[in-house]
C-alpha cells in the first residue's frame, strides 16, 4: 500500500475533472458535479492529480 | 488493476472549438452554434445533476489541454489562490452575466430599430475590432447578426483570457473561474443539498 494519498479540499475544488482525467489509476471521480472524490483503496499517491489541479485543491497526505 | 483509458469521440471536441472560430471569421452567423456550449452544460447540470459536459465535452478546456500540455505552451505554474476563490468566481460570473445581458439589450435595440447593426466585435469588452467581412446580409433580420457579433465577441474574449492564464499558469486555469463551470457547479450543489435533505 502506498504511503501517501490524494486529499481533495471540497471547498476549493471546482469539479473541472482534470484530476480524474490525469489519474493513471482512475481513482478519482466527480461527485454529482460538486467536487472530486478519491477512492482511497485505489489511489497510489503519485501526485499527478495535485500537479494538474488548476485550483490547487489537492494535497498529498500520509495514509492514516 | 486500473482500466485503460479509452478514446472517445468527445475527446476531440477541441477541434470543434477551432472550427467554431474559423467559421465565425468567415460568416458571423455561425456564432449562434456557440449556444450549444451554453445550453448543453446547463441541461447536464439541471437534468442530470452533474458536470459531465465540463469534465468530458468542453472543447475549450480540451483546447487548453492540447495547447498547454501536448504542445508545451503552458508554464504549469500554480495560479494565485484568489483566482479559484468563491468571491472571484461568483464575481466573474456576475460580471459575465451582466455583459451577456448588455449584449442581449444591444440585440434588442437593433430588433426594435433603435440602433443600427454594428459589424464589429469587441475584445475584452473594450477594444472594437472591425469584422465587416464576416457579414454581408442574409435572409435573417439584422438583430440575428447583431447577436452573432456580440456572442462571437464573448466567446473569443473568454477564449483569449483562457489562453493567457493557460500560458501563465496551469493548462486549465480558466476552468477555475469559467462562468459556465461556476454556474453548473452551483446548480449541482443546490441539487445535492436538496437531495441530502
Amino acid at each position: 500500500m502506498a504511503k501517501k494519498l490524494a486529499n481533495v479540499n471540497k471547498n476549493i475544488c471546482v469539479a473541472c475533472g482534470v484530476c480524474a482525467l490525469e489519474c493513471p489509476r482512475e481513482a478519482i471521480r466527480i461527485h454529482n458535479g460538486c467536487y472530486a472524490m478519491v477512492n482511497e483503496d485505489i489511489c497510489v499517491g503519485c501526485g499527478l492529480c495535485k500537479k494538474a489541479c488548476p485550483a490547487e485543491a489537492i494535497e498529498l497526505k500520509e495514509r492514516g | 488493476m486500473a482500466k485503460t483509458k479509452r478514446n472517445h469521440w468527445y475527446n476531440y471536441l477541441w477541434i470543434w472549438s477551432i472550427i467554431y472560430f474559423a467559421l465565425g471569421f468567415f460568416n458571423i452567423l455561425f456564432a449562434w452554434l456557440g449556444m450549444i456550449d451554453f445550453i448543453l452544460p446547463l441541461i447536464f447540470a439541471i437534468v442530470g445533476g452533474n458536470k459531465w459536459f465540463c469534465n468530458n465535452m468542453c472543447g475549450r478546456g480540451q483546447l487548453f489541454w492540447v495547447l498547454g500540455r501536448n504542445l508545451g505552451c503552458s508554464c504549469k505554474k500554480p495560479a494565485p489562490r484568489w483566482l479559484a476563490s468563491k468571491w472571484f468566481r461568483y464575481g466573474f460570473l456576475a460580471f459575465f452575466l451582466t455583459m451577456f445581458g448588455t449584449m442581449i439589450f444591444q440585440t434588442y435595440l437593433v430588433f426594435s430599430g433603435a440602433a443600427e447593426l454594428r459589424k464589429a466585435i469587441k475584445l475584452f469588452w473594450t477594444f472594437k475590432l472591425p469584422w465587416q467581412w464576416a457579414y454581408s446580409g442574409s435572409i435573417f433580420p439584422d438583430w440575428v447578426a447583431q447577436f452573432s457579433f456580440g456572442f462571437y465577441s464573448l466567446m473569443l474574449t473568454s477564449t483569449l483570457i483562457g489562453l493567457i492564464v493557460m500560458v501563465l499558469y496551469k493548462e486549465r486555469t480558466w476552468c477555475t473561474f469559467c462562468p459556465m463551470g461556476t454556474m453548473t457547479q452551483g446548480i449541482c450543489k443546490i441539487k445535492e443539498h436538496k437531495n441530502s435533505k
